[in-house]
């Protein structure tokens, strides 16, 4: 495990193949790491030369699947199958590289910008080679201007690199929770507001300028960067059979050292914790995936692997990477109410049951937290989640969902206390839970109807 | 080759049209907004579902053609 504050560098050289960390290999205390610098740490970037006859596949793609990669945004999407079906598409490809993170409690994907943009960018040109695009679109998050300037300088210290074939630039995107979405990401390219559209088309069929588009987050590219370099036999030598591999997780909250760390899948919860230099006190609970993951009792903290294996009989998975812990002092009826308005306000107003489901579950909450619920108000919560569950044209009411029915599991006690006794003295306490002030969704425009 | 009903919740405005003329199949949540039921159509509800797709305002209601899901392609 290594913090990207950097206090023990890594040394430059290849390690073994076993060991940790491998994205975050020589990751510079401050400021990016230089094009020389990554060339230095990973050797060049392997050659995969372009596919003999028009048929056939980029091996590459074969080497994805046989390491098992999946996607490190947090749908966790086999990799090999989205780059076939990209590939299978009709037209020129388009590559969009995914740092948009609109997820509050995780920094990795604007971390990987910043410090090593070049074992992102190796991954998406690689990438763009095996699906045959001629452009790469590198979205990174306007609220991140650091990571932004250094995607921009990455991007023209390696103009005319022999190996690029794809024409590259930068895209600013907004920061709130949805521009991330896949479907947002290419309507915001596109010109149109950053929220998500109907699907089908899938954007690997019809994305970036109606082109077959591979949108993948940078993390997932990065790895793809050195399944090039190692092969999938390397790339399995760290992680579970069905989970291979390291990742980049964000650590937050109630901890000594928040940060972003490079596990491997399957470590144990508690070696993470005590990497970063231990928990304050004994945590209350443990907030897994994202804000459309999952709550997890802190006694679990000594009990749990991180693999979605292992995550799974919780309830929970590890999504995007994000771990945040909350202390035994926090309210987690507080922290859960204000984080569940947050989700209901980051609808993109395009859905009616996203729409009027989450306000409805963030009012029930309130009203539990405020003392002044119906007796039958947590029944009422489970009943709206499982409405809201799969009627959006997106998967964010499904994560909001998510995130309260394991609320409701997690803090069954708390939230009785609540509906009984009102506001507890906790509740008062700055939320532990980061929420940004920035970024409400762009309203939706209706688009005329045509009759056909 | 079986069918099945799809909303495209973007584009759906309540209006209820469906669940008035497909009630078997269709139910419409506490704000008037469709449930459907997303199992292959009895092949008895075909034509209903189509009339019920036609009639929607706003061309919210898809039916879909099992083989062609992937394109959804309204029949």
């Amino acid at each position: 495990m290594l913090d990207v504050s950097g206090s023990e560098s890594s040394p430059a050289a290849a390690g073994p193949a076993g060991e940790l960390p491998r994205l975050l290999r020589g990751i510079p205390p401050h400021g990016a790491m230089s094009l020389d610098g990554h060339l230095a740490a990973h050797g060049p970037a392997a050659a995969y030369h372009r596919r003999r006859g028009r048929r056939a596949e980029s091996p590459l793609i074969e080497q994805i699947a046989r390491a098992g990669l999946r996607g490190h945004g947090g749908a966790g999407f086999p990799t090999a199958t989205k780059l076939r079906a990209v590939a299978g598409s009709r037209g020129r490809a388009i590559v969009v590289v995914n740092a948009a993170e609109g997820e509050p409690a995780s920094l990795k994907d604007r971390t990987l910008m910043h410090a090593l943009p070049h074992l992102v960018l190796d991954g998406a040109q690689l990438a763009a080679e095996a699906v045959s695009a001629d452009e790469l679109i590198v979205c990174v998050c306007e609220s991140a201007p650091a990571s932004v300037d250094s995607t921009a300088l990455a991007l023209a210290e390696r103009r005319g690199l022999d190996g690029d074939s794809a024409r590259a630039q930068v895209a600013a995107v907004p920061g709130h929770y949805l521009a991330g979405q896949e479907s947002a990401l290419v309507n915001h390219l596109g010109g149109g507001p950053a929220i998500p559209t109907f699907t089908p088309p899938m954007v690997f069929q019809q994305g970036v300028r109606r082109r077959p588009t591979l949108v993948a987050n940078a993390e997932t590219l990065a790895h793809i960067a050195l399944i090039a370099r190692h092969g999938p036999d390397w790339f399995r030598q760290l992680g579970t059979p069905s989970q291979p591999g390291s990742a980049l997780v964000t650590l937050s909250g109630a901890i000594v050292h928040p940060g972003v760390y490079e596990i491997e899948h399957g470590a144990s919860l508690v070696s993470l914790v005590d990497a970063a230099g231990g928990a304050y006190g004994s945590p209350r609970a443990l907030l897994l995936g994202g804000y459309g993951g999952s709550w997890i009792d802190g006694r679990l903290l000594r009990g749990v692997a991180l693999s979605d294996e292992h995550l799974a009989p919780h309830g929970a998975s590890l999504g995007a990477g994000v771990v945040a812990l909350l202390s035994a002092d926090a309210c987690p009826v507080a922290e859960t109410v204000r984080v569940t308005r947050w989700l209901a306000d980051q609808s993109s107003g395009q859905c009616g049951p996203c729409v009027h489901g989450l306000d409805s579950i963030a009012t029930c909450v309130e009203e539990i937290a405020g003392g002044v619920a119906q007796a039958n108000a947590t029944q009422r919560v489970v009943q709206l989640a499982a409405l809201v569950h799969r009627r959006g044209a997106c998967g964010h009411p499904d994560g909001a969902a998510r995130f309260v029915s394991s609320a409701l599991d997690a803090f069954a006690p708390e939230l009785a206390d609540h509906a009984r006794h009102g506001p507890c003295e906790d509740c008062a306490r700055p939320g532990q839970l980061p929420l940004p002030v920035f970024g409400r969704p762009p309203a939706p425009t209706r688009e005329p109807i045509s009759l056909r | 080759m079986s069918h099945r009903l799809r909303v495209n919740p973007i584009a759906c405005e309540a209006h209820g049209m469906c669940a008035e003329l497909l009630p078997e199949a269709i139910a419409l949540d506490e704000w008037g907004y469709p449930i459907v039921d997303d199992r292959p159509l009895p092949p008895a509800l075909l034509d209903h579902a189509r009339r019920a797709a036609q009639a929607c305002p706003t061309f919210a209601l898809l039916l879909t053609r099992e083989r062609e899901r992937d394109r959804d392609r309204v029949s």
